[in-house]
């Protein structure tokens, strides 16, 4: 185990100081957590303890965090989620299937599984649907081939952080040449404690096979208004051919922090899709990364957020074209109101061997008023010299004119506004490719607008 | 229905409307002709109610109540309908979302019910059929991509569809060819009855041809210069605007 002395100089751009209260616990739970016997979980667990330990937190002169500040993080001493004594009751969980309609679902409350509420139901033969802490019994060959293997511990400091507690999560495994027709649910819930803030780190594993197919949906949803802390990593392995569509939306209640690193690596002719909604949480960070690692592969990268209050969104893309002949497809656009604050940073770099790389990525804003604010920073890195890649972003104002027109046709102030705005955000949900998924997000985002 | 007496207005400290007067009774069709950049477009914008002009003399009633206290949408609701001379275009709601929501919110400020949706369909199916518009132009997006004749066919079923009491067509026929023009006006006619109003601003006496005005008026400087029957329209197509002290060859 790495030394944690305080006398070590701090690397710029972190502070140590902030790992000590999550290594405390940490030393407290390692032993009851799951998979505590294998020893490669033990090993993958201690480098992410240790990673962690000489960094700690970023920091705003870290480059990659100069606009999204975890201060508010340090002030308070989060615990790791305690085993919720009574069940937890839910009248409705979220879903994005026809009222009534069942399907594979796993649930998550504060990190961990809650058998009852989930199901494999109408999953094809052969695919695996389960939680990790299972997995680790069940099925450990499969996990210890895949986990930590695309984000690895010592790249992050909060994916190091996750992987010191990593306990928990959806598991799928998908065969080669098997399609899931059913859309597979993932249901996290945070609700945390009274007594204090309550912290976990789910892990989720996806592995799809070559030629395999399937559409997964994260809903992140909160109960109550205790301050929670999720700091989720999902690793994505999409293998030749194959097809991942991976949607999330975020709706937590105005206490909690959302800390999430996607990382995907699609391998030749794969395609991986993700779009991520975020409404909710006081403060949120989704990272996603996806390496092209095969020729013609394929990745969309594409979210919308809308944000108000003293919010503050953080979307944070990797494009690694690796290989040649890929294509890439980044569209972000969000709605900013009050004081509420974005911030976008995509990064894509192409690679030398990337040659006849195609890549795009659009970033727009809304801003709903003069304090809402926004921070772009596009990066287009490129070493190959046959490339297409374009990018753009752009920050406005509701339109006028616009506005006018609506009303002089009998539509008051507000419904004007409410169209315009779903107008806006209608080019980012059209990036979904499934329909049920589309009129799911295009409902939550209607809602965010009755709200006020 | 609609009395404007002595009306100023400027736009950033430039006054473009120095006095107008005009009474437009129930039944009534009014033109109005004028040089460009008399001041058109601004009274039909400042009676819908938009934003950045100042009034800063003169009243205007509509059916009794002061206009110019009105938001937009109150105005539309009692039943002013403006024709724009340049059609906005919005990316994203689609023409029939936008008609249906006009509808229904112009119903529900007067206390009607609302359509629902097969309803509402029927009805617009039925005027865009006569306006020879395609069911295509209804799902596009509003006005984009429209060419300007589309585009002002498509303010004509939107007037065809709300049913105002006052209808201000700013330069509608401007853009369009002559089969247009001629369903268009139509259009307008099919709307004509003694309850309702319009104020055809036109630079083009072959419209009054179709659609015959009562009361012809010529704008000039921001003022209403001379008012005559239908054959002052023809006088002007003869002979311009020379003798309201405007230069043409300007
Ligand atoms: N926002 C503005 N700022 C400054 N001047 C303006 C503004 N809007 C209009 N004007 C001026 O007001 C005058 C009247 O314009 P208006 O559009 O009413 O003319 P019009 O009679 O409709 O002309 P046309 O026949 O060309 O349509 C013009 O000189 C125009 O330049
Ligand atoms: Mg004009």
């Amino acid at each position: 185990m790495a030394s944690t002395t305080l006398t070590a100089p701090a690397p710029r751009g972190y502070d140590p100081a902030a790992a000590k209260p999550f290594l405390e616990q940490f030393d407290r739970v390692k032993d009851g957590l799951p998979g505590a016997g294998l020893s490669w979980l033990n090993e993958l667990r201690s480098q992410g303890q240790a990673r962690f330990a000489a960094l700690g937190l970023p920091t705003v002169k870290n480059e990659s965090w100069r606009y999204t500040n975890l201060r508010a993080l340090d002030k308070l001493t989060f615990q790791p989620a305690a085993e919720t004594g009574e069940a937890v009751r839910f009248d409705v969980l979220p879903t994005v299937r026809a009222d009534g309609a069942t399907g594979p679902r796993l649930v998550f409350v504060d990190g961990r599984f809650r058998a009852e509420l989930s199901s494999t139901t109408g999953l094809p033969a052969g695919v695996e649907l389960l939680n990790l802490a299972d997995a680790l019994t069940r099925k450990p060959d499969l996990v210890a081939e895949h986990l930590g293997r695309i984000a690895a511990p010592d790249d992050r400091t909060l994916v190091a952080l996750n992987t010191a507690f990593l306990a928990d999560g959806p598991v799928l495994h998908v065969p080669r040449g098997v399609t899931v027709d059913e859309t597979i649910e993932l249901v996290f819930v945070s609700v945390g404690s009274e007594a204090q803030p309550t912290a976990f780190h789910p892990r989720g594993l996806i592995v799809a096979e070559a030629e395999s197919h399937a559409v997964i949906v994260e809903h992140h949803v909160g109960l109550g208004s205790c301050t929670t802390l999720s700091n989720g990593v999902t690793e994505v392995f999409v293998g030749e051919g194959a097809s991942v569509h991976h949607y999330k939306v975020q709706r937590e209640h105005a206490e909690s922090f959302h800390l999430s690193h996607t990382a995907a690596k699609v391998a030749g002719k794969g395609v991986y899709d993700n779009f991520i909604l975020t409404i909710g949480a006081k403060l949120s960070r989704n990272e996603v990364n996806s390496v092209l690692d095969g020729e013609e592969g394929d990745t969309h990268v594409s979210g919308a957020y809308m944000v108000r209050g003293g919010q503050h969104v953080d979307t944070t893309t990797f494009i690694d074209h690796a290989k040649p002949c890929c294509t890439s497809r980044e569209v972000y656009k969000g709605v900013i109101d009050d004081q509420a604050r974005a911030v976008f940073q995509g990064k894509i770099i192409v690679r030398p061997d990337a040659q006849k790389t195609d890549g795009y990525q659009q970033n727009r804003a809304l801003l709903l008023s003069d304090t809402a604010e926004i921070d772009a920073k596009p990066e287009l890195e490129i070493y190959a010299d046959d490339v297409k890649c374009s990018h753009g972003a752009t920050v406005g104002e509701l339109d006028d004119d616009q506005l006018f027109y609506l009303r002089a046709r009998g539509i008051d102030k507000a419904e004007a506004r409410g169209l315009l705005i779903g107008a806006f955000l209608s080019e980012a949900l059209e990036e979904i490719a499934e329909e049920s998924v589309r009129d799911a997000f295009q409902s939550y985002v209607a809602d965010w607008q009755n709200v006020r | 229905m609609i009395e404007i007496k002595n009306l100023h207005a400027t736009v950033d400290g430039k006054e473009i409307l120095k006095g107008i007067d005009l009474t437009i009774n129930p039944g009534e069709v009014h033109a109005i002709m004028g040089p460009n950049g008399s001041g058109k477009s601004t009274l039909s914008y400042v009676l819908a109610g938009r934003d950045g002009y100042e009034i800063t003399e003169g009243s205007v009633s509509f059916f009794g109540k002061d206009l110019l206290e009105m938001e937009p949408e109150e105005r539309a609701a009692a039943g002013l309908f403006l024709a724009f001379q340049y059609p906005v275009e919005i990316p994203g709601v689609a023409n029939t979302t936008f008609l249906k929501s006009a509808l229904n919110a112009i119903r529900k400020q007067r206390g009607e019910p609302e359509l629902d949706a097969m309803q509402f369909l029927k009805l617009v199916r039925e005027k865009t059929k006569a306006l020879n518009m395609t069911d295509e132009m209804l799902k596009r997006a509003v006005n984009v991509g429209f060419s300007g004749g589309e585009k002002k066919r498509n303010e004509t079923l939107q007037m065809a569809v709300l049913q105002p009491k006052f209808a201000i067509l700013d330069e509608t026929d401007s853009g369009l060819d002559i089969d247009a023009l001629k369903i268009v006006a139509e259009g307008v006619n099919a709307l004509r009855s003694p309850e309702r109003s319009m104020l055809v601003i036109t630079h083009y006496q072959r419209l009054l041809d179709y659609i015959v005005p009562d009361h012809v008026h010529v704008l000039a400087f921001g003022k209403i210069q001379r008012s005559g029957g239908k054959e002052l329209a023809l006088e002007l197509e003869k002979n311009g605007y020379a003798e309201f002290g405007v230069n043409e060859a300007a």
